[in-house]
């Protein structure tokens, strides 16, 4: 970086710098390895992967599939937009269903209203495996969560799909090597260095589509464990539970049972951006079960394969 | 407060164990208010869980199971924090000889070194090895927190014994900006808020420090432009581009290139970056541009403008040793420099760097987490330049051929003070 440059007619700023590392480390997997797939649940972090995923490719068509991993606890503006979005840039998009896991027998039916959160696991190393792929790209970002803040860009996992904490492997400069023997793979995130913020600046920068739940609307709710749930196939009102119709956004996107809604009026992302620049709950502690496990819920997940 | 176009500063803890880095860390976060509520009450519990106390500052970034068990730091965690005038990406380093490595990259990206030293233990051999391999890395730029003050009464000599002590040090080292400042983490003294405990003190606090410090140690000293081929994309019609990471000075549509090793020169006819085609692209952007001649360029060849970089298949490199055994003379690896991978056999080990006094001593091997000068002989010609010139075109890993294990950092070149 020359400091000789005044007559840059664009000033580079956080934002492009940011996009232009992911492109680099998109670029550098695929270089590297055999057989990569983009991880896509439809939220805005995997969303935001997709965008910058076709255009380190561009003009060419994106070089790997798209996956997703279905709990079959979706919420349907989600699905809709998923399938929009890979169709858009016309990506190839796998489904890989945790029903048909269960219907395996490979894990125990929780039930209807019960968590598929962790079974989820097996079903994305299954799918992995099946697939041959040896490097998987996710939408994670370092400030989600401590487990995360620990992670490599490139993290190693091993035939079991684990993840081992005390054994990654040095990642220097911007020097990433994705080698990994057969049966091994790797997950690759471009965006851990991206904040909360930082990814909804950007997706009002590029204009992008997103799924209509992340914006203000009426929802039937009710309040279970300090989250405001939505009401509907997979989360039915318990007796002691008042239904109330509030006007409410998602902060993040996962399964219905486990994902919660915040009390918003927020319509446009200009509105989300000034609401979560003076947020004071971080956004998986505003709206996610999934982590209120334990104190080491993600870490738990993430030695067993999760995402 | 919308936070665009505020410059990046990244910045890496260094230092040895108990030393208090996480603690330091966790204290600039909570006096700057970068937490949300829930994951101060998570560290509150987790603190309350383990009889540490109220808070411990450390479990805002030592977040692993087996971390909060032992009270140590094993791997690099990364922490982001914004503040009216600055982006930071922290990057909290351990302290431990067995985990350099993790240390290494940590510091490897890094503009800024925040330094930890205990008031009462000075300068520890660890301290040593951290500042000599982050002055390797790169990094010109220093802030030293000595920490612990409360725990000497706050003493003016104390404090001045170890300033002086790593003055004497970085100068060695060759850092070109060293601020001192005397802190307590556990207690928030200087910090964030000037201490009243110090009136002797009259400098910045911590935060002060960095958020004026001069970001960019990544700044080339090199003004050629570097774009190392990271991937050949199609265009309708027929044409190429080609895509990588910009780094040294600006491109402009209509410059003179060098296509390295083959040493063809040419025209850049378009630029294209992530927001579409530009005249000018600056380092640090990905882009992809186009030729006017038809060259076979691909994956692992160079772009290149004036003073070009030197084509090498020998060359004498700084090598931090991470692998489990020992390197020696005549061993085979695979080497990774920019974009492209090679066989690499070591010809001859130079020496290894004694970190007490800093003089190099003649070595059959380099063990683990040890520094030496190394040279090596590679199967396909690298297009390199010297590390102290250019950070990317400098540096490469060398990876084990069998496990695939990242077992070494590579500097081309020998760093002043060796």
């Amino acid at each position: 970086m020359t400091t000789n440059t005044p007559q840059a007619p664009h000033m580079t700023d956080h934002l492009d710098l940011l996009e232009s590392h992911a492109i680099f480390i998109l670029r550098e997997v695929v270089a590297e390895c055999e057989r990569p797939v983009l991880l896509f649940s439809g939220g805005k972090d995997s969303a935001v992967l997709l965008h910058l995923a076709a255009k380190a490719f561009a003009p060419q068509q994106l070089p790997f599939p798209v996956m997703h991993i279905d709990t079959g606890q979706n919420f349907p503006e989600v699905l809709e937009f998923r399938d929009r979005a890979a169709e858009r840039i016309n990506a190839r998009l796998i489904v890989a269903k945790v029903q048909d896991t269960i219907d395996q027998n490979k894990v125990a039916d929780p039930g209807p209203m019960g968590s598929r959160n962790r079974l989820q696991t097996i079903t994305l190393l299954d799918a992995i495996t099946d697939n041959s792929f040896d490097a998987a790209f996710g939408g994670a970002r370092r400030d989600e969560d401590k487990a995360r803040a620990k992670e490599r860009i490139l993290s190693f996992r091993d035939h079991f799909g684990q993840w081992d904490p005390r054994k990654q492997r040095p990642e220097l400069w911007q020097l990433y090597q994705g080698k990994v023997n057969p049966g091994e793979h790797l997950r690759a995130f471009p965006l851990s260095d991206w904040t909360e913020l930082d990814i909804w600046q950007y997706i009002e920068r590029e204009e992008m589509d997103l799924p209509s739940i992340y914006f203000a609307h009426e929802r039937d709710v009710v309040l279970r464990d300090n989250m405001w749930l939505a009401v509907g196939p997979f989360v039915e009102p318990r007796k002691t539970e008042t239904v109330e119709r509030l006007t409410v956004r998602f902060r993040t996107v996962g399964d219905a049972n486990c994902t919660g809604a915040v009390i918003s009026v927020a319509v446009t992302l200009s509105e989300i951006i000034d609401e979560v620049s003076v947020a004071n709950v971080s956004e998986r502690g505003a709206t996610r079960a999934d982590d209120r496990f334990s104190e080491t819920a993600m870490e738990d997940r993430k030695r067993e394969g999760y995402f | 407060m919308k936070t665009a176009h505020k410059d990046l500063l990244r910045l890496a803890t260094v230092g040895s164990v108990d030393d208090g880095k996480s603690t330091l860390i966790g204290r600039l976060l909570v006096d700057t208010r970068q937490l949300f509520d829930d994951q101060l009450d998570a560290v509150a519990a987790a603190s309350e869980k383990r009889g540490v106390g109220d808070l411990d500052l450390s479990f805002v970034t030592d977040g692993l199971r087996a971390e909060r068990e032992q009270g140590i730091t094993i791997d690099v965690a990364y922490r982001y924090a914004t503040t009216p005038s600055r982006k930071f990406i922290i990057a909290d380093c351990p302290g431990h000889e067995q985990y350099t490595r993790n240390m290494a990259t940590g510091a490897s990206t890094a503009d800024l070194a925040l330094v930890v030293l205990d008031v009462a233990h000075g300068l520890k051999e660890q301290s040593r090895r951290h500042l000599c391999i982050a002055a390797l890395l790169g990094v010109r730029t220093i802030v030293v927190a000595v920490n612990k003050m409360d725990e000497v009464d706050w003493s003016e000599s104390a404090y001045l014994g170890v300033v002086n002590e790593i003055e004497i040090l970085a100068k060695e080292l060759g850092f070109e900006s060293v601020t001192s400042i005397p802190v307590s983490a556990l207690l928030g003294d200087n910090v964030v808020e000037h201490s009243e405990n110090t009136p002797w003190y009259t400098g910045p606090t911590v935060l002060h420090a960095l958020e004026t410090s001069e970001a960019g140690s990544w700044t080339t000293t090199h003004e050629g432009a570097r774009l190392p081929i990271q991937w050949v994309l199609r265009q309708p019609g027929g044409g190429r581009t080609y895509a990588g990471m910009l780094n040294g000075s600006s491109l402009h549509v209509g410059d003179r290139i060098r296509l390295l090793p083959a040493n063809i020169e040419t025209t850049i006819t378009a630029i294209n970056s992530g927001s579409g085609p530009t005249d000018t692209a600056t380092a640090g952007l990905s882009i992809d541009i186009a030729l006017k001649a038809d060259t076979d360029a691909g994956r692992g060849d160079m772009l290149a403008t004036l003073p070009l970089p030197t084509i090498t298949k020998d060359f004498e490199a700084t090598i931090c040793w991470f692998g489990d055994a020992p390197l020696h003379v005549g061993q085979r690896l695979r080497l990774k420099h920019t974009t492209k991978v090679t066989p690499v056999r070591v010809n001859a080990i130079g020496g290894v760097v004694d970190i007490a006094t800093l003089s190099v001593n003649e070595t059959a091997f380099l063990s683990t987490n040890e520094i030496g000068i190394a040279t090596l002989h590679t199967a396909d010609s690298l297009v390199v330049d010297d590390y102290r010139d250019n950070r990317v075109t400098g540096s490469f890993v060398l990876i084990d051929e069998v496990t695939n294990a990242t077992v070494a950092a590579g500097m081309v070149g020998r760093a002043a003070f060796l």
